[in-house]
């Protein structure tokens, strides 16, 4: 990837070219650029050590790259950090609060921290507790709040000194379904209010939710980038899931779909150990044409769902490779099976 | 890949940085001294050191051995003895507790948080500081009480009282810096504590704060005469008692104290840096 830039620091909230952090012999980051739009959310999608958390800890002030430049809000990551620490928030895996502390203790000392005035302070604790509904655990220790209490608290922690930049670092990773929707809709809002986010994830699903632009990264590099629809044609999009009540019928279903001739839709295809046909549509409105042809049709259906391409999938139809911790395995059983023939050739 | 090429306006390092004013830092220091503060509040049995500590060894060390160190019916006389030692003592195990807190601060997320706000990464340390020395105090004004209430007195006044006082909260602000570099340094709070006895038992009983020296073989009464537990017991001894040399074992302490300091203060600061 060559690439000749001029960091303009104009539309770019976020502007990183060829940032390289390594520890030792693992390149955690090993020469990634990537530009996140004012006001827009980027998403870094990546596997399990695929540097996400690194990317974000060198633009955040908490690691010093080894190589590169990042310029966050017009500050230069490594030599203005401390102007820097004004402008951006950070949301990691693990909460930081002071889990001893109240959350309201732990809101009011941050904006005392942020050099607010004692009755600002007070004022903003008062309020974001208010925004992200923990009014009632306001004086409860954050050590007793849920998963999801904990984590809107860090998002109001964040929150408090107004930054223009927030990252938000696997912020769903541990979450359930409920409780992450509740997640998302907080992101949705603070984007809402103009904050640029830059996210990471593992999930294909969080990046379409709350993603504008997608940077795909494993081991330390970037492998695709662009808008999260231009990728998603490229990925094939959503399987659509039919299950007839009548599994004999799955054929028949198959060729009813070919024959319509339906607009985009091709490659229906039978699964009859499941009893279902899987269906790569890209669009909801393909959705509905699918399952409106087929009650037409006559056909019984007893249940419909779509599934988004796993990472593993996105890997797979990026790069043609699978993800660097999904690969590990596979390359085990090559091995394995080539042990095995030569032994009965011995034999 | 080949190195991007960027075109940046120069910008000189920490060009906009500046320092951070004197009034913004202490505002930040209060704010984490308040937290200091309320996580004792939430958890008042980490109090139980300062609480507990003095009136246990007091009443432990006059009656079970008293007698046999002062003579028998004479534990008034050793009461005079041995809590201007204890003064010494109880700023030493206060201030372990520091090096206990600096690390389970480290292995929580909340100092990821403190690194991402524009303040002095040195405020955490020394909020830290201005709570144990608060600590420290507390545990000496029991450390006294009980003493009054067994009938201790003040002989030299109430100056020398204060001095043997600030005397023992500089040395033991001195080995808060140990126990910040002990843990910034090893991976759990209990590898902190354990560390800790190793240095504190022989200090603290190869000394002068229970048993004169006298009867020690003499390696170890050399050990005890630059031992600076001995020296800060001897200087508290005899400013609260108004009798005997103050100055040798003042200074001898105030050598020992400096000394520590401009040992560990900057190797505990740079490791924090390089930690955070």
């Amino acid at each position: 990837m060559t690439r000749q830039t001029t960091i303009t620091q104009r539309g770019n909230a976020v502007e990183v070219r060829g940032l390289v952090k390594h520890f030792g012999e693992v390149k955690a980051v090993d020469g990634v650029d990537l530009d996140v739009r004012e006001g827009t959310v980027l998403g870094v999608l990546g596997p399990n050590g695929a540097g996400k958390t690194t990317l974000v800890r060198c633009l955040s002030t908490l690691l010093v790259p080894d190589a590169g430049r990042a310029v966050v809000a017009g500050f230069d990551v490594v030599r203005q950090p401390r102007a820097l620490r004004r402008k951006i928030g950070l949301t990691g895996q693990y909460a930081s609060v002071d889990e001893k502390l109240s959350g309201w203790e732990n809101l009011y000392m941050i904006g005392r921290l942020l050099d607010l005035s004692r009755k600002d302070a007070r004022r903003r604790a008062d309020e974001l507790l208010e925004r992200f509904s923990l009014t009632e655990a306001a004086k409860r220790p954050s050590a007793k709040y849920s998963g999801g209490m904990r984590r809107r608290l860090d998002l109001a922690a964040s929150m408090i000194g107004r930054p223009a930049v927030l990252y938000l670092d696997e912020p769903t990773t541990g979450l359930d379904p409920r409780t992450r929707n509740e997640v998302w809709e907080e992101v949705r809002r603070m984007v809402a209010d103009g904050v640029t986010v830059l996210l990471t994830t593992q999930y294909m699903e969080e990046a379409e939710q709350l993603a504008d632009e997608l940077t795909v990264i494993d081991r330390g590099r970037v492998i695709a980038e662009g808008r999260v629809d231009a990728l998603k044609a490229k990925v094939g999009g959503r399987t659509l899931q039919i299950r007839p009540t009548v599994p004999a019928e799955l054929d028949r279903m198959v060729g009813a779909l070919a024959q319509a001739g339906l607009d985009g839709i091709a490659g229906a295809t039978a699964d009859h150990t499941e009893g279902v046909v899987n269906v790569p549509i890209v669009s909801d409105e393909q959705l509905t044409a699918v399952v409106g042809l087929l009650g037409q049709r006559g056909f019984a259906l007893a249940g419909i769902s779509t599934h988004l391409p796993s990472l593993d999938e996105v890997f797979l139809a990026l790069t043609g490779q699978k993800t660097s911790t999904a690969a590990q395995e596979p390359e085990q059983d090559a091995t394995d099976a080539g042990d095995k023939s030569l032994a009965e050739v011995s034999a | 890949m080949t190195a991007a090429t960027v075109t940046v306006p120069a910008v000189k390092p920490g060009a906009d940085e500046g320092r951070i004013g004197l009034r913004a830092n202490l505002r930040h220091i209060g704010a984490l001294v308040r937290r200091n503060a309320l996580q004792i509040k939430q958890d008042p049995q980490s109090m139980m050191d300062v609480l507990l500590m003095p009136v246990i060894f007091i009443l432990l060390f006059v009656y079970v051995f008293g007698g046999a160190i002062a003579g028998k019916g004479n534990q008034h006389g050793y009461i005079q003895y041995l809590v201007p030692g204890m003064m010494a003592m109880m700023g030493m195990n206060i201030a372990m507790a520091v090096g206990t807190g600096v690390n389970e601060d480290f292995r929580k997320g909340v100092m990821d948080r403190f690194r991402t706000l524009p303040i002095a990464r040195s405020s955490v340390l020394i909020a830290k500081i201005v709570v144990e020395i608060g600590r420290m105090l507390i545990a000496i004004a029991i450390l006294l009480g009980m003493g009054f209430l067994l009938g201790l007195e003040i002989k030299g006044g109430i100056l020398a009282l204060l001095g043997a006082v600030a005397l023992a909260t500089a040395f033991g602000v001195a080995l808060m810096w140990i126990f910040i570099l002990l843990g910034l340094s090893v991976q759990t709070p209990q590898a902190v504590q354990g560390m800790a006895m190793l240095v504190l038992m022989p200090l603290q009983f190869g000394s002068s704060i229970f048993a004169p020296t006298r009867t020690m073989p003499g390696w170890l009464e050399g050990f005890t005469e630059v031992n600076p537990l001995s020296n800060l017991a001897d200087a508290a001894r005899a400013l609260l008692n108004g009798q005997g040399a103050v100055a040798h074992p003042a200074l001898i302490t105030l050598g020992w104290t400096v000394a520590i300091t401009a040992v560990t203060m900057p190797l505990a600061v740079a490791k924090f840096r390089k930690k955070t």
